[in-house]
C-alpha cells in the first residue's frame, strides 16, 4: 500500500515537472516568435497554453510547500489583472505627464511644461472652476433632496416600498441613456410646455442648472436609501423617551435623529462630493460641453466638466500628454478629498 | 389628533406628487416611443394615438445597423456575466489568502488594493489603451476590441473594491472552521472551495450587484476599448452610436433608450430588495 502511494507521488512529480518544462518551452517559443517579428496568428494561443501548463504543473507538484503555492496561485489572477490594468498604467500615466507623449510614443522629457501649459489654457481653468461650482451645488442639492425623500420614506405614509423603488430607479439606468432622454425633455418637452421659450440647453447658466437637475434626479434616490438606513438605525427607545418628554416631530428630528446619524451624513456628503466631481456620462450626453460662453472675447465650452475636458483634450484634440497631465491633477484632487474623509471619520471614531 | 391627520394627508399627497414627477421622464419615454416623428413635433406630451406604432419603431431600431439590439444586448450580457463570475471567484480567492496569510507581503498587497480605490478611471485610461495596444501587437493576443480584453480590464478595475468588501467579511469567519477541515486532511484549496466559498454567498450578492450595475452601465471604458463603431458594442455604446447617426430622430432615439432600459427595469422588479440592499451596503463600507 505504502509502495503504491510512493509510486503515485513519483509519477505525479514526473508529470508535473514535464508539464512545467513543456509549458516553459511553449512560452519561450511564443516569445521568440514575438521578438523575431513573426506575425504567426497562433503565437498568442501558444503563449496562453504554455502559461496554463506551467500553472497546472506548479499546482500538481507534490511538496510540503503546497500551501504557499496555493496562496500564490490564488492571488495571481486578480493581482495580475490589477497590475496590468491599474498599477502599470497609473505609473506610466504620471510619467507620461512629464513628456511629449502622443498616445503611441514619446521623444523627449518636457519637465513641467504640460502643467504650465494646462494652467495657462483658458478652457482648462474655466472647466476647473465650473466643476467646483457644479460639485458644491450638486452635493448640496442631492443631500437635501435625498434627506427629504428619506424622511418621506420612513414616515408612516402608505406605499413606502413603492416610493423607495420609484425614487431609486433612475440610479440604476446608465447616465448615457438617461442623458439623451433628458436632452429630449429639455429640447422638446419643456419648450412645448412653456410655449415659445428657448431650450434651457442654449443658455450657459441654464444648461448648468439642467445638468444639476438631472444629476440630482438620478442620484438622490441612491443617497436617500443610505439616509433611510441611517434613520432606521436610531434606537427606538431613545425616540420613545423623547416622545414621553414631550419633544415634537421637529425637535426629535433636529435634536435627536440628526445628531445620532452624523456618520451617515459624512458618508453621504463625501460620496456625493466624489461622484459629482467625477461626473462624465450625463455631461457628455446632455450638453457635451455646449453652449459656448464668451470669456474675454474668446469662446469656451460653458458646461465642460473636468472629466469631459480630459476626454476631449486627449481623444478629440489628440493631445495625449496634455490630457494625461489634466488627469493627474484630477487624481490629486480626488486623493486629497478621500484622505480628508478618512481623517474625519477616524477622528469621529476616536471621539465616540 | 386632528393635526396628526392633516400631517399624514400632507405626506401622502407629497409622496404621490413627488413620485409622479420623478417618474415622469420614464412616462415620456414610453409615450413618445409610440409616436411617429411628426407626432412628437406636434406635441411631445400628448398620449399616442396608435400604440401599435411602438412595435413599428422597435422593429426599425432593433434591426438598425448602428444599434443591432440583440447583438449589443448579447455582448453586454456576455461581458457583464463573465466579468462578474471571474471577479467573484478571483477576488474571493485573493481576499481569502490575504486574510489567512498574515505576512508583510499580504499587508502590502491589501493596502495597494485599498489605496487604488481612490484612482479615478481618467488617470489610467490613456496609458491603459497604449499598454493594451502594445501588448496585443507584441504577443498577438488582441486586447482591444475583444471580449477577453474588456473582461480582463473589468477584472482589474473591479478587483480592488471587491477584495476590500470580501476581506472585511472573511475576517469575521472563525478560523476554527478551516482548522477542523485541515486536520481532517482536506487540502487548503479544498478548504476554500468546500467551506469558505459557500459561506460567502451573502457578500457575493453585494459584490455582484455593485459591480454588475456599474459594468452594465459603463460607457467610457467600452467606448474607448471597443470603439463607437467597432465589431462589439455594449448597450450604452450602441445607444450612443445610434444617437450619433440619427441626430434629432427622437422617435427612434427614445425607442432605443426604452429598449436599453427594459432589461434593467425587469431585473429591478424581480430583485428590488436585493439590489437596493446590495448597493447601500457597498456604499457604507
Amino acid at each position: 500500500m505504502k509502495g503504491v502511494k510512493k509510486l503515485n507521488i513519483n509519477v505525479k512529480r514526473t508529470l508535473s515537472i514535464l508539464e512545467i518544462t513543456v509549458g516553459f518551452i511553449l512560452i519561450c517559443f511564443a516569445l521568440y516568435l514575438d521578438v523575431s517579428g513573426s506575425e504567426h496568428s497562433m503565437r498568442g494561443t501558444i503563449l496562453t497554453a504554455g502559461a496554463l501548463l506551467v500553472i497546472l504543473g506548479v499546482y500538481c507538484i507534490p511538496t510540503r510547500k503546497h500551501r504557499a503555492i496555493v496562496n500564490v496561485l490564488f492571488l495571481f489572477p486578480l493581482v495580475f489583472a490589477f497590475a496590468v490594468t491599474v498599477l502599470v498604467p497609473f505609473a506610466l500615466g504620471i510619467f507620461y505627464s512629464f513628456t511629449n507623449w502622443t498616445g503611441i510614443r514619446f521623444t523627449e522629457f518636457v519637465g513641467l511644461d504640460n502643467y504650465i501649459r494646462m494652467f495657462r489654457s483658458r478652457d482648462y481653468v474655466y472647466s476647473f472652476v465650473i466643476t467646483f461650482i457644479f460639485t458644491v451645488f450638486n452635493m448640496f442639492l442631492v443631500n437635501l433632496a435625498a434627506f427629504s425623500l428619506a424622511l418621506l420614506c420612513t414616515s408612516n405614509v402608505r406605499g413606502k416600498n413603492f416610493y423607495r423603488a420609484a425614487f431609486f430607479l433612475p440610479n440604476l439606468i446608465g447616465g448615457i441613456v438617461l442623458g439623451y432622454v433628458w436632452q429630449f425633455i429639455f429640447n422638446k418637452v419643456f419648450t412645448s410646455i412653456f410655449a415659445g421659450s428657448a431650450s434651457m440647453l442654449t443658455d450657459p447658466n441654464l444648461a448648468l442648472l439642467a445638468i444639476l437637475m438631472v444629476s440630482t434626479w438620478q442620484y438622490a434616490g441612491y443617497i436617500m436609501m443610505i439616509y433611510v438606513t441611517g434613520l432606521q438605525s436610531v434606537p427606538k427607545d431613545i425616540l420613545e423617551a423623547s416622545g414621553v418628554d414631550g419633544a415634537n416631530r421637529w425637535i426629535t428630528l433636529f435634536k435627536i435623529k440628526m445628531p445620532m446619524m452624523a456618520n451617515t451624513f459624512t458618508v453621504c456628503i463625501f460620496l456625493t462630493l466624489v461622484n459629482s466631481f467625477k461626473q462624465f456620462d450625463l455631461n457628455l450626453a446632455i450638453t457635451n460641453g455646449a453652449p459656448s460662453r464668451i470669456l474675454g472675447l474668446k469662446p469656451v465650452s460653458s458646461t465642460e466638466f473636468m472629466a469631459l475636458n480630459i476626454y476631449k483634450t486627449a481623444i478629440a484634440k489628440n493631445e495625449y500628454a496634455l490630457g494625461q497631465t489634466k488627469a493627474v491633477v484630477f487624481f490629486v484632487i480626488l486623493a486629497i478629498v478621500s484622505l480628508t474623509q478618512v481623517y474625519i471619520s477616524k477622528k469621529k471614531e476616536v471621539e465616540m | 389628533m386632528k393635526k396628526a391627520k392633516t400631517y399624514k394627508l400632507i405626506t401622502e399627497i407629497t409622496g404621490i406628487i413627488l413620485s409622479a414627477l420623478l417618474l415622469f421622464p420614464f412616462f415620456l419615454v414610453v409615450i413618445n416611443s409610440a409616436k411617429k416623428s411628426a407626432d412628437i413635433v406636434i406635441s411631445p406630451i400628448a398620449l399616442p394615438s396608435d400604440l401599435g406604432q411602438v412595435l413599428e419603431n422597435m422593429k426599425n431600431v432593433i434591426n438598425n445597423q448602428n444599434f443591432s439590439y440583440w447583438k449589443s444586448f448579447g455582448s453586454s450580457l456576455l461581458i457583464t456575466c463573465t466579468a462578474l463570475l471571474l471577479l467573484t471567484l478571483f477576488s474571493s480567492m485573493a481576499a481569502w489568502v490575504l486574510v489567512r496569510n498574515r505576512t508583510k507581503w499580504s499587508n502590502v498587497i491589501f493596502m495597494m488594493f485599498v489605496a487604488a480605490m481612490v484612482i479615478p478611471f481618467q488617470v489610467v485610461m490613456l496609458p491603459l489603451l497604449s499598454t493594451f495596444r502594445s501588448f496585443s501587437s507584441f504577443t498577438g493576443i488582441s486586447m482591444l476590441s475583444s471580449y477577453k480584453g474588456i473582461i480582463f480590464a473589468y477584472l482589474g478595475f473591479g478587483g480592488s473594491m471587491s477584495v476590500f468588501i470580501l476581506h472585511g467579511f472573511i475576517k469575521g469567519i472563525p478560523y476554527e472552521l478551516e482548522e477542523a477541515a485541515l486536520i481532517d486532511g482536506c487540502s487548503p484549496e479544498g478548504t476554500f472551495f468546500r467551506i469558505i466559498f459557500p459561506l460567502l454567498k451573502p457578500i457575493h450578492m453585494t459584490v455582484i450587484i455593485l459591480n454588475g450595475i456599474w459594468i452594465w452601465n459603463d460607457y467610457l471604458l467600452p467606448s474607448l476599448m471597443l470603439g463607437l463603431n467597432g465589431r462589439i458594442k455594449t448597450l450604452p455604446v450602441a445607444v450612443s452610436s445610434f444617437v450619433g447617426s440619427y441626430v434629432k430622430q427622437w422617435d427612434l432615439i427614445l425607442t432605443a433608450a426604452l429598449l436599453a432600459m427594459i432589461p434593467i427595469v425587469i431585473l429591478f422588479v424581480i430583485a428590488q430588495k436585493q439590489i437596493i440592499q446590495g448597493m447601500v451596503e457597498g456604499a457604507i463600507k
